[in-house]
Order: C-alpha cells, then structure tokens, then sequence
C-alpha cells in the first residue's frame, strides 16, 4: 500500500501547476450571467488550446489519455489554483461518458471535439415538472416523424440552459415506465424550443425550465437503442454522483481557505469544526485513491457512488457554514464564502437526492430489502 | 500508487477472521477467567500477529488491529501490539499507562509485563487500585512507577493509531450485525429494514465507516496524523453504536445479546487514548504550525 504518484504523473502534475500558474485568470464574473458565461467558454478554449479541458479523453478528441490518477491529479491542481468553475463539466462529465459508452463513431467524432473546445456548451434535460426523484416517471414525449424524432413537453431545473447550446436527456417513445425512455440529443435554438431562466437562490439564472414543441431531432442524434434510454442514462449516472463530477480537489482547495480563515480569527469555539471541514476533505481524497485503485484493476463504481455523494455534499455545506460562522455578522454579506454556501446548498438535492442515495445504499450496499 | 491492502495482507486479514471469528472468549474475560482469551493471544503470538508492529509495516499492524476490534476479542491489544512490542521479551501481554491521556493500564491483573510511559521514558511498574470500566473487558488499573527503563518515542501515537483501527473494526462488525438484525426482525408484517428510516440511519453509518477506514490507512503511512484516524473511525464507530443501539431495539439494551460487548467496547475506546477534543487541539497546532 503506498500513496506514491510515479514519475510520468508527478511531471504531469508539474506541468498542470505551472501553466495553471501563469495562465489562470483573475476572478470571471458569474457563469451564470451572459457576460460571465461568455467568459467561461473563452477560459475553456485557453484550456482546450493547452490540452487542458479534457485530459482523461483520447486524444483524437482534444484530450491527451491521461489516467484516472492523472485525472485527479489535475483536478487537484485546477482548484488549489483557484482555477475558474468549468462551465462545460455537463457536456464532459456527463454525456461524454455516455457517448464513449454508447454512441456510434460518427456521434463521437461529430459532437466531442466541439464539446472539447466548448464551442458547444452543453445542459443537461432530465428533470420534469412531475419527475424528480422519480425520473422514470417522466412525460415529455418523442413522436416518430420522417428522418427523426418530434420532441414535445417541459423540461426543469436544467443547469446551464439559459445561455448553452444543447440539450440532452430522456424523452417518452413508448408507455412502458422503464423500457419506454429514450436518449435524445437537441439543439437549444432550434424552432419549438422556448428556455425560461429560472433564478437560484443567488439571484442568477444557473437553471432553466426548457419548453418544447415538435422539435425536430434527427435520428442520428439518438444515443443506444431506441426505449434503451434508461439504461444509457443510468450506466454513467455515477459519473455524476460520483468522483468525476465533484473529485476532491474543489473540497481540499475550500478546506485549505479555511484554515487560513480560522488563523486569521482563530475562535476556539469553532476549532473543532474546522479540523473536521479539513478531515473530511482528507478522508474524500484517499477514499478516491481506493476507488482509483480499484477502478485501475477493473473494478467498477456502481453503487459506491452513492457513498460518494452522500458525503461530499454534506460536506461542502458544513466547510460553508463553519466558514460564515467564522466571518461573524459579516457572513451575512455577499462573498465568496457566501457564493459557495448557496452553490453547496443545492448539493444534497442535485444529481438524485440524499435520501434517494441513502436508498440506494441500504438497498444495493447493505442488502437490505426493498 | 496503490491504496489497497495487498494479496498477502488481505490473506492475513482472512486468515485472522478466520481464527478470530472462532472467538467467545469476551465473556469469560469480563467475569475474571482469562484462559480461554489467552488460548487466543496465543494463537495469535504463534501467527506473528503480536510483533507485528517491530517485524512489519504500520499498515499490518493496522490489519491485526481492526481484526480485534472487528471480533471483540479482549485483552491489552494496543498495549501489547502497537506500543510495548520490543519490551514483551518473549511474553504474551503487556500493558501501560502513558498519562495524561490514558490514565490506566488496561488488563495489569492478567499482563505478563507492566509498565508507564511519563514523558516520553518507560518506567517497570506495578498495578494499583482497579477502577471499574463502561466495558467489563477492560479491567483498568492505577500504576506506580518502579524502575527507569528507557526512552520510548512516539508510544501515544502507536497507541493512538493502534486504538483507531480497532474502533474501525469494531464499528464494522456493529454495522454488519445491524444489518442482520434489521434483515430477520419482522414488525408490522415486513422485515424492519424495508423501512425507510432504518435504512437511512444504516446508510449514514456505512458512509461514516467507508469514509474512515482510508483515514485509518493513510495515518499508517504517515500521510495524516494518528490524531486524525482516532477522530474519523471513533466517530463513525460511535454512530455504528448509537444506530446499532436503536435499530436493535431493547433486545440491544440487555446484556445477554451479544451486542452489549461490542456497544461498551466502542464507549471505553471512544474515551480512551485522548478524546475527539484532545485529537483535534492536536491536529489544529499541526495544522496550523
């Protein structure tokens, strides 16, 4: 057992934290804000350019096959750098291991280098009005026409749909709750497409409510089999519960910020609770190595996301909230502190909630039954 | 990088469960008769588990020691196996006090060798007053020094480390009986653990323990303090009791289950060898240093 990086990863390492280090920008305004969001997609070109944005892809795609370690590695380096919120990580976290698992070679070819250099950014299109935690209850329906697919319904709490480029997610094709989804690709800006912002608790539009009516999709645009969505989506599901979503590089970056907030006001009422932000963040980085050790010799995430989840987000609000604590009456005020409290908030709700991973845990984990 | 236990450590870890699972010894322990607890030591003196601390890695000894918490097997196990190994001489059991932390020296009526640790030296000593422990296995004892033996560095920290992973273990072993229980307990026409509000509460304690067993590893490679590893396993295995407490019900709350050896254990060590508070006072001066 041992936590040594081997030398191609410690010179990757070095290298990441040098052109982080002359190249990462000084604050971006919101991506969430038009300007901002336009400021992000720059930002992932400036990465794209340096084979930055995508390192874990092959490199016929913009990446250059860096491993799962690898992976982590950068991810580590990117926050301690300070490094911007990566406004395409829908598009590259999410539907790209979807399509590396599932689509055709001429999907992969035609939608991942632009997803690479984020000239297409990419939201995501799962939930409904009446399908939240019950995703398999979902209504927004596709109609056969001539050479595609005719979408109709509504789509909610989309990240990023108020200023992105494409859409993914499940639509209805047949009556079966299950067996009846399938995994649909589509343009934001084609005809029949309306995107209402919806303003988070920060006051921004991060989310979307997507209406649609008989838009077109070409069958090209369809993921797996059609009715088969459901196990598309849900095979690389853990991507976004688990570590590829939320790696602990953000949460050891946010622990280290609050251990220098603590020295600056070291109230030893609430020591303790900054020794736990910062343990915690220790315990998700070497819990990963396990999970990277195990991935390395063929093991597979599954369930273990669940576990994934369930901690980092419980974590990231208690490092916030230790961290308003801290700041006294001023964490009333607007901040980055703040910012990133309201972001945490949404984490035990996002990506299927706490109580559903709890579910998932007892059930598949302990055994227990349903 | 390879944060795994190895094919030879996880062989040692099976052949261990597999003595150890064998073990009834607590009971008898806790009533005065040793025998059948050092039938055990002395099984697990024969399979190297006792020097592994001076003939292996940290991490073996961590092995051994989540072993013991995980079977509830009695005896001065950190005494013993992390703190005193080069001081056993060819004998069994050995057992200290290091204050201010760990006030007594656990089981000095049934150690071969007894010892204190004052400030960083070893002194021979001889047990006192016996003080009685939430855990009937853990005989505790008053120590006075007799003779100046030597330094003895970093004996608090073994020890700490040593006490971590038989939290660890023994927080495994609850959560794992839990679940049996809640599996086979039928109320209102279901088994107890198709309810929503038990599997929660198991799930909370599967993620605590998930998240403090590669606290508990990585300590033993030096990447993080041993403080660390006793906050992180004793506070998950102190969740493990508490909900193995609840979902077992009042059958948990009596002494003729089982459950009561592993319930008074992880109270006794969740005290013992620095409290939660002591241990993160120690990682804020590191941390901050």
């Amino acid at each position: 057992m041992d936590l040594d990086l081997d030398a191609a990863t410690l010179a990757f390492q070095a290298e990441v934290r040098s052109w982080l280090a002359a190249n990462t920008p000084a604050d971006l305004p919101s991506m969430d804000t038009a300007d901002g969001f336009e400021a992000h997609r720059a930002w992932e070109r400036t990465l794209f350019d340096a084979r930055l944005s995508v390192v874990s892809w092959p490199e016929e795609f913009g990446g250059r096959n860096a491993s799962l370690l690898q992976w982590v590695v950068f991810e580590e380096e990117y926050y301690a750098a300070g490094a911007p919120a990566r406004v395409s990580q829908n598009g590259i976290f999410l539907l790209a291991p979807t399509l590396f698992a599932h689509g055709t070679a001429e999907q992969c070819a035609r939608l991942l280098p632009t997803m690479a250099n984020a000239e297409q950014v990419w939201a995501q299109a799962w939930s409904e009005p009446e399908a939240g935690s019950d995703l398999a209850a979902i209504r927004a329906a596709a109609r056969r026409t001539d050479g595609g697919w005719l979408l109709s319904g509504q789509k909610t709490w989309s990240s990023r749909a108020t200023f992105a480029d494409r859409g993914f997610g499940l639509f209805r094709t047949s009556g079966e709750r299950h067996r009846g989804l399938t995994y649909f690709m589509f343009s934001l800006r084609a005809p029949g497409v309306t995107v209402r912002p919806i303003a988070q608790l920060d006051g921004e539009p991060g989310f979307a409510e997507i209406f649609l009516d008989d838009v077109f999709v070409p069958d090209d645009d369809v993921i797996g089999d059609v009715d088969n969505g459901w196990k598309v989506a849900m095979s690389t599901a853990s991507n976004e519960r688990g570590l590829s979503l939320r790696s602990p590089g953000r949460f050891l970056a946010t622990a280290r910020r609050l251990v220098e907030l603590w020295e600056t006001s070291p109230d030893p009422v609430l020591r303790d609770r900054v020794v736990d932000a910062w343990l915690g963040a220790q315990a998700y980085r070497l819990y990963t190595f396990g999970t990277v050790t195990r991935l390395a010799s063929g093991g597979s995430l599954g369930a273990e996301s669940s576990v994934n989840k369930l901690f980092w987000s419980d974590l990231d609000i208690a490092m916030h909230e230790t961290a308003l604590d801290l700041l006294g009456g001023e964490g009333e005020t607007t901040g980055d502190w703040l910012d990133g409290y309201l972001f945490s908030l949404a984490g035990p709700i996002y990506a299927g909630t706490n109580e559903i991973q709890r579910n998932v845990v007892a059930e598949r984990i302990l055994g227990l039954p349903r | 990088m390879k944060f795994t236990l190895s094919e030879e450590q996880t062989q040692f870890a099976d052949t261990l469960d597999a003595l150890l699972a064998k073990s009834d010894a607590a009971r008898a322990w806790a009533t005065g008769n040793h025998e059948p607890g050092l039938a055990v030591w002395r099984h697990l003196a024969d399979l190297g588990a006792t020097t592994i601390a001076t003939d292996g890695e940290p991490v073996d000894m961590v092995v051994v020691m989540e072993a013991i918490g995980y079977h509830a097997i009695p005896g001065p196990a950190i005494e013993t196996i992390a703190v005193l190994p080069e001081w056993l001489d060819g004998a069994l059991l050995a057992t200290t006090a290091i204050p201010p932390h760990v006030s007594y020296a656990v089981d000095a009526d049934v150690a071969d060798r007894v010892f204190v640790v004052q400030d960083g030296t070893l002194f021979a000593a001889v047990p006192g007053k016996r003080v009685t422990s939430v855990d009937p296995c853990r005989a505790l004892f008053e120590v006075t020094a007799t003779a100046e033996i030597g330094p003895l560095a970093g004996a608090f920290d073994r020890g700490v480390l040593a006490c971590a992973a038989q939290l660890l273990g023994a927080g495994r072993a609850l959560l794992a009986k839990s679940v049996e229980y809640v599996k086979q307990r039928t109320q209102f026409g279901k088994p107890i653990g198709s309810y929503q509000a038990v599997k929660h509460h198991l799930a909370a304690v599967h993620v605590g323990l998930e998240l403090a067993r590669p606290v508990v590893y990585g300590a033993a490679l030096g990447v993080l303090p041993a403080s660390a590893a006793k906050i992180a396993a004793g506070d998950a295995a102190y969740r493990a009791a508490r909900t193995a407490l609840q979902v077992h019900g009042a059958i948990g709350y009596t002494t003729e289950n089982d459950l009561s050896l592993w319930l008074t254990k992880v109270r006794a060590l969740h005290s013992a060898w620095g409290t939660g508070q002591v241990h993160r006072a120690r990682v804020m001066t590191e941390l901050s240093a």
